[in-house]
Formats: C-alpha cells, sequence, structure tokens
C-alpha cells in the first residue's frame, strides 16, 4: 500500500472551510448501545423499492435473519438484528427528508440475542467468484452506508456492466459533527482493507484510492499500520483537503481523478466507483462472520446530548433508546438532526428508529443556530456562485424557480445541485437558497410527470377520434352505396324490418 | 442586349422571390398549426369538454381562431390561464364565472358491485380509460383517467364515483 502526495490532487471548485465541532464525538471509542426492547425495522432504509416482508405476525427471529426480501433490482433486504418475536407489521412514520410512513416490522426482542444458524462466512472471499461474492453482498441487505443508503449491489453491478477502472473508498466525511466514519477507520482499518480487497475481487479491478480527510491524522495512522497486515499493491491512501463537500460522491471523483462525473449521470460514467468505508468493513464483516447488516456506527452528538460519542447501533433501535445510552438529553436540546447539519433533516421525535441511513444524530442546542434572520432581497453579490461545488449559479436557479421560469431551471443545473448547503452558510441576504432547490426539483418532478399524464392523454384520444372518424367514414360511404345501388323495395324491407325490431341497442 | 439581360435578371430575381414567398407562405402555414400545438400543449388534456369543446385540441385550435378567451379550462385553473397568457402575450384574467369551480385532481372508480355492465360509460370517456364490455364488469384505468367526469352522467346505477388522487408530488417521486 502507498500513499500519493497531496498535490497531485485535482482542485474542487468551490466548497467551504467549515468549523468541524467533531472534538465532542470524535474519542476514538465506539460503544455498543444495548439491545433494546423493541426494534422497529422498516423495509424501507435504503434508495429504490420498499423491501417484501417475509415474517409474520407472532414469528419467532433470530439475529441475522431475513424478514424481508428485495423487491427488484433496486432495493434490498431487511434482517433481523436481534432474536425475539415479530409483534406487529404495521405502517409507521420513518426518518427521512419526505417524512413518509413505511411497513414496518416491529421485533419484540428476549434479550437473548440467538444467531440464526443458517449465516457462514463466505469461504476464501478473496479467491471467490465475482458473482458468488456479489450474490453473498446483495442477500445481506448491504447498502451504502454514507447517508444515501444505496443498494450496494445494484451499486457494483451497474459498475461492472459500465466497465469501472477504480474503485475509491470514501473516508473523507467533510460534514462538520459527523465522526463515525473516523472512529470506524481508527477501529477498523485491517477490516476496511480487507472489505476493499473483496470488492476489488468481486469487480476484478486493480486500482483503488482511499481518500482520508487530512483533519483525521489518527485514521491515517491507524491505515498506515494495518497496512503491515493487510496491505494491497493495488490500495492508495490519499489525504484530501479539509474542504467541504470533498466527501460528496462526484466531488471525490474529481478530487482523486480529474473526471467529472456528466450532469445526471453516476461516477460509474466515468469509470469510477465510489464507496464508503463502513460499507467495505460491512463487507468484511459478511465475509468473516457470515453477518449481514444488522448494526452501524451512529455518532450521537451536539449540546443537548450528556455523553457525546460513536454508538454501534442495531438497526430499528429507537432513537430515544440510543440517546438514553448516550447519557440522555440536556437542557440544551432543542432540535434532533439526523445527518449532518447541511444536509441533515430534522426529526419531529426521537421514536423513530435509526436505519441504515442514519450515520449521525445531532441533539443542537441554541448554538448550533444564533440567528434566524428574516431573508432580504438577493443583491446579486456572487457570492453562492462562487462558492457552489458544481459550479451553479443559485442566484439565477432562485430567480427561475420564484418567478415562474420553472421550465428554464433545466437548463441552468437544477438536477445537479448536490443540495450541500453551502450557499446558504455564504448569502448575506440570508436566502434559503438549497430548500427553494428542493422545492423547485419537487415541482419540476411532479411537472414532469403530469406533463408526461397529459401527453397519454392526449394521445389517446386523438388516437380516439382518428378511429371514430374512419369509423364515421365507413358508415357514411356504406349508407351512400345503399341509397345509390338498392332499390327502393329493399330499403322499405329494411326499414321494415328495423322497426319491427326491439328498441334499444342490444338489451 | 442590355435588355435581354435586363430581362433576364428581372425574371430571375422573380424566381426567386416567388420561390422564397412560397416557402414564407408554407412555413407560415405551419407556424399557425404550431400556435394550435402550442397552446394544445398548456392544456390539461382533460378532454373534459367544460370549455364546449369537445376536447382540449378543439378548444386550443378555437383560441387559436381568437374565437373564445382563454379562460374556459376548469380543470387547468388559474396555472393553465396563465401559461396561455405568456404564450399568447394577453392579460391574465379569472376563469370563466358560468363555468364550473376547478375540482380537486381525481380519477373515476366504478363500483364494481352495482355495475351491470350496460357499456354506456365506454363510449362516454374519451381516453378509452375503460375497460369492459356488455354483461361484463366494467372497470377504470386509473392511471389513464383524466378524471374527466364525462362517464358519470351515462351511467344509468350511478355505480361511478370520483374520488381526489393522491397527492401528485407523491406519485411523481
Amino acid at each position: 500500500m502507498t500513499s500519493a502526495p497531496t498535490e497531485n490532487l485535482h482542485r474542487l471548485p468551490g466548497g467551504l472551510r467549515l468549523p468541524g465541532f467533531k472534538a465532542q464525538s470524535a474519542t476514538g471509542e465506539i460503544r455498543d448501545v444495548p439491545i433494546p426492547k423493541t426494534l422497529v425495522l422498516p423495509v424501507r432504509q435504503h434508495a429504490g423499492s420498499a423491501a417484501q416482508p417475509i415474517v409474520s405476525v407472532g414469528d419467532r427471529v433470530m439475529r441475522g435473519q431475513p424478514i424481508a426480501r428485495a423487491e427488484g433490482d433496486f432495493s434490498t433486504g431487511v434482517h433481523a438484528s436481534s432474536s425475539g418475536t415479530v409483534v406487529a407489521i404495521e405502517s409507521r412514520p420513518i426518518p427521512g427528508r419526505e417524512a413518509v410512513e413505511a411497513a414496518c416490522i416491529i421485533i419484540e426482542t428476549d434479550g437473548r440475542d440467538e444467531l440464526w444458524d443458517a449465516l457462514a462466512p463466505i469461504a476464501n472471499p478473496l479467491a471467490a467468484t465475482p458473482d458468488a461474492l456479489l450474490e453473498a453482498i446483495g442477500k445481506a441487505g448491504i447498502v451504502g452506508l454514507g447517508g444515501a443508503a444505496f443498494p450496494t449491489l445494484a451499486k457494483l453491478r451497474h459498475a461492472v456492466d459500465a466497465g469501472v477502472d477504480t474503485l475509491i473508498l470514501n473516508g473523507v466525511e467533510c460534514e462538520p459533527y459527523i465522526s463515525c466514519d473516523d472512529a470506524l477507520m481508527r477501529n477498523q482499518p485491517v477490516e476496511i482493507l480487507f472489505g476493499t480487497r473483496i470488492m476489488l475481487t468481486a469487480l476484478g479491478l486493480r486500482q483503488c484510492a482511499i481518500g482520508i480527510e487530512s483533519d483525521k491524522p489518527e485514521a491515517w495512522a491507524a491505515f498506515t499500520e494495518a497496512a503491515s497486515i493487510e496491505g494491497d499493491d493495488r490500495v492508495q491512501l490519499v489525504a484530501i483537503p479539509t474542504v467541504y463537500p470533498s466527501g460528496g460522491e462526484d466531488q471525490l471523483v474529481y478530487l482523486l481523478t480529474g473526471r467529472e462525473v456528466p450532469s445526471g449521470g453516476f461516477p460509474s460514467d466515468v469509470g469510477a466507483l465510489v464507496h464508503n468505508v463502513g460499507t467495505a468493513a460491512a463487507v468484511a464483516d459478511l465475509a468473516l462472520t457470515g453477518t449481514p447488516l444488522i448494526s452501524r456506527i451512529v455518532t450521537v452528538t451536539g449540546e443537548g446530548i450528556t455523553k457525546p460519542g460513536n454508538y454501534r447501533v442495531r438497526l430499528g433501535t429507537p432513537i430515544a433508546d440510543v440517546a438514553a445510552f448516550a447519557g440522555g438529553y440536556t437542557e440544551h436540546a432543542k432540535r434532533l438532526i439526523m445527518g449532518g447539519p447541511m444536509t441533515g433533516v430534522a426529526l419531529t421525535d426521537d421514536a423513530l428508529p435509526v436505519t441504515k441511513a442514519c450515520n449521525c444524530l445531532i441533539a443542537t442546542g441554541p448554538a448550533v443556530r444564533t440567528s434566524f434572520e428574516p431573508e432580504r432581497p438577493c443583491i446579486r453579490c456572487g457570492e453562492c456562485a462562487r462558492i457552489c461545488p458544481v459550479r451553479l449559479q443559485p442566484q439565477q436557479l432562485l430567480r427561475a424557480h420564484r418567478y415562474g421560469a420553472g421550465d428554464t431551471l433545466d437548463g441552468l443545473g437544477l438536477i445537479d445541485c448536490i443540495e450541500c448547503g453551502c450557499c446558504d452558510l455564504v448569502c448575506p441576504s440570508h436566502i434559503p437558497l438549497t430548500q427553494s432547490f428542493r422545492d423547485a426539483k419537487l415541482a419540476r418532478r411532479i411537472d414532469v410527470y403530469e406533463r408526461e399524464r397529459a401527453e397519454r392523454a392526449r394521445e389517446r384520444f386523438e388516437r380516439r377520434q382518428e378511429r371514430e372518424q374512419t369509423r364515421a367514414d365507413a358508415q357514411a360511404a356504406e349508407t351512400k352505396r345503399l341509397k345509390q345501388g338498392a332499390n327502393p323495395d329493399a330499403i322499405a324491407e329494411i326499414l321494415a324490418r328495423k322497426r319491427g325490431a326491439p328498441d334499444g341497442d342490444d338489451d | 442586349m442590355d435588355i435581354v439581360s435586363a430581362i433576364a435578371v428581372l425574371a430571375g430575381i422573380a424566381l426567386v422571390a416567388g420561390l422564397a414567398l412560397t416557402l414564407a407562405a408554407r412555413t407560415l402555414k405551419r407556424d399557425a398549426d404550431d400556435v394550435v400545438e402550442r397552446i394544445n400543449a398548456e392544456l390539461p388534456q382533460t378532454q373534459c369538454a367544460q370549455c364546449s369543446f369537445p376536447g382540449c385540441r378543439p378548444y386550443a385550435e378555437a383560441i387559436a381562431q381568437g374565437e373564445v378567451g382563454i379562460n374556459r379550462c376548469p380543470p387547468g385553473g388559474d396555472a393553465t390561464i396563465a401559461a396561455l397568457a405568456r404564450l399568447l402575450d394577453r392579460d391574465i384574467i379569472a376563469l370563466d364565472a358560468s363555468l364550473p369551480p376547478p375540482a380537486p385532481p381525481g380519477v373515476a372508480i366504478i363500483d364494481e358491485e352495482r355495475c351491470i355492465g350496460c357499456a354506456r360509460c365506454l363510449p362516454a370517456c374519451p381516453v378509452d380509460a375503460i375497460v369492459g364490455a356488455h354483461q361484463f364488469m366494467h372497470t377504470v384505468v386509473e392511471d389513464l383517467c383524466t378524471g374527466c367526469e364525462l362517464c358519470i352522467a351515462p351511467c344509468p346505477v350511478d355505480c361511478i364515483e370520483m374520488v381526489a388522487t393522491d397527492d401528485d408530488s407523491e406519485r411523481a417521486a
């Protein structure tokens, strides 16, 4: 394993240096949250279609047992994160931006935490065939653990089809407060490297870069040390400057390779595949012990938490249980955020469960946002355009969105907005830009959907008109033919028959 | 000699101009069609005929001819009026007061218990969204239904009802 000099890196356009707020949680220690009384496991914890429950109420389930199966190619299954009894399968609110409900499998745990006996490690994973590895990864319900929860199997398959040449492991974790990847890298660099090598095998690749942000010297040291155990010539460590949002998938690809992901595309379009370090560790765990994805590391932090830190949490554990184990809330706790302060979502309730996407929980005190200043008009200072890491013109987007030129938004690159929140931070007029762009994206989606529907209705209407016209023409021609050619007696006969027939069409 | 070349030049100019004018005339004609298409594209394609024209396209043609105002489309509501006003450079006006107010988007649902299979709703549907046949139960293909309500009146047993659709934001997601 080698480390690459930083001067070879490409420079991210825009971006911000943000205060880290990581010291309070980044102690390097990972504590296990005990098994909760009740596990709430949503069938939709990942991007894509929801899984289908395969257990019934009353069933006894074991730790690691699949309880919902993937539905289609872009989906993944869910596994019981401890042993117990399924007491309900019902629709409950799930954490996420859309604030929707999804079917949740509720398990009353029995505290015995018995392991499902069908779980087996992968024999000699570094020599296994790619197909076998992909199948195992798919069955284990593994998703990207950086927060987007993209099904890992779908991503790997897509990468194979697209002919990717470089694997990138994302250990950048550039958003303030979050330190779960840092904790993982410090504690389990060997596992991460092992998982990386498995993925390289599964993909048949010869090149991998692990990007680690420069503010994580302990993680860097841990990797360097681990290289003696699980080192690999194909793997290179790269220090990434601490600039937000360097850890964005497309941003990291650009930093490391200089390749720009096309608008609306994926890194695989430019031959790169990005996985979070946590995902690699999950793959290693699967290979070594056969354990599917049933827990993840969550940073629990903020002024509102008594003992900030990193915790290994079983999926489905109610957030309230996690907070209680972290010493409970302090008197400063005012709001609860899932994810980071820049891209996270405010949660309304701590009864919501920890899901595969939940990398960080912040109980914020009042200090995080001191001023709620009223929005003022845009003064066209251009700061937002200067710091935009995808080189958009936020002020133009805002204008188009607010003043009814929705159709120009596509041309202005609305879909390329990664919602990093940098423009909000620098706007001297306190305009909620990112939120406007989220709204605009939704409005565009609805608009496109409605237009498609209208287009379909128009087509069907026109086909129908055509059909009726043809029918009317044929009838007119027939009448004309009868009038011209037939003798009067025949017409009289037909009329008489018609008159004699019962009224109505056919009934 | 001079006169020959002058005639030749003039004839040439006449030919070129004639060709250009013919082309222009054709293009302009296509433009008129374009206007109808562009108006039609702004209409919601419910084909509900509430505008008193037998569908969205006939209404678009009437607007293009200047026969009728841009404020006769209840399903489109204010959004459609605004879009048409922008397209045709007219003032934004209120929906024609003689028309019913815009209803929330919905789809027709046939109560299959009560349906007698008379097939009278089938020809009423402007987008062929109802499947069924004589003496067989009918049903509405929800995805294709535009919510025009034209099938409700012909039903002799009143087994068709309008149901509000889910929020489009959820459907589009």
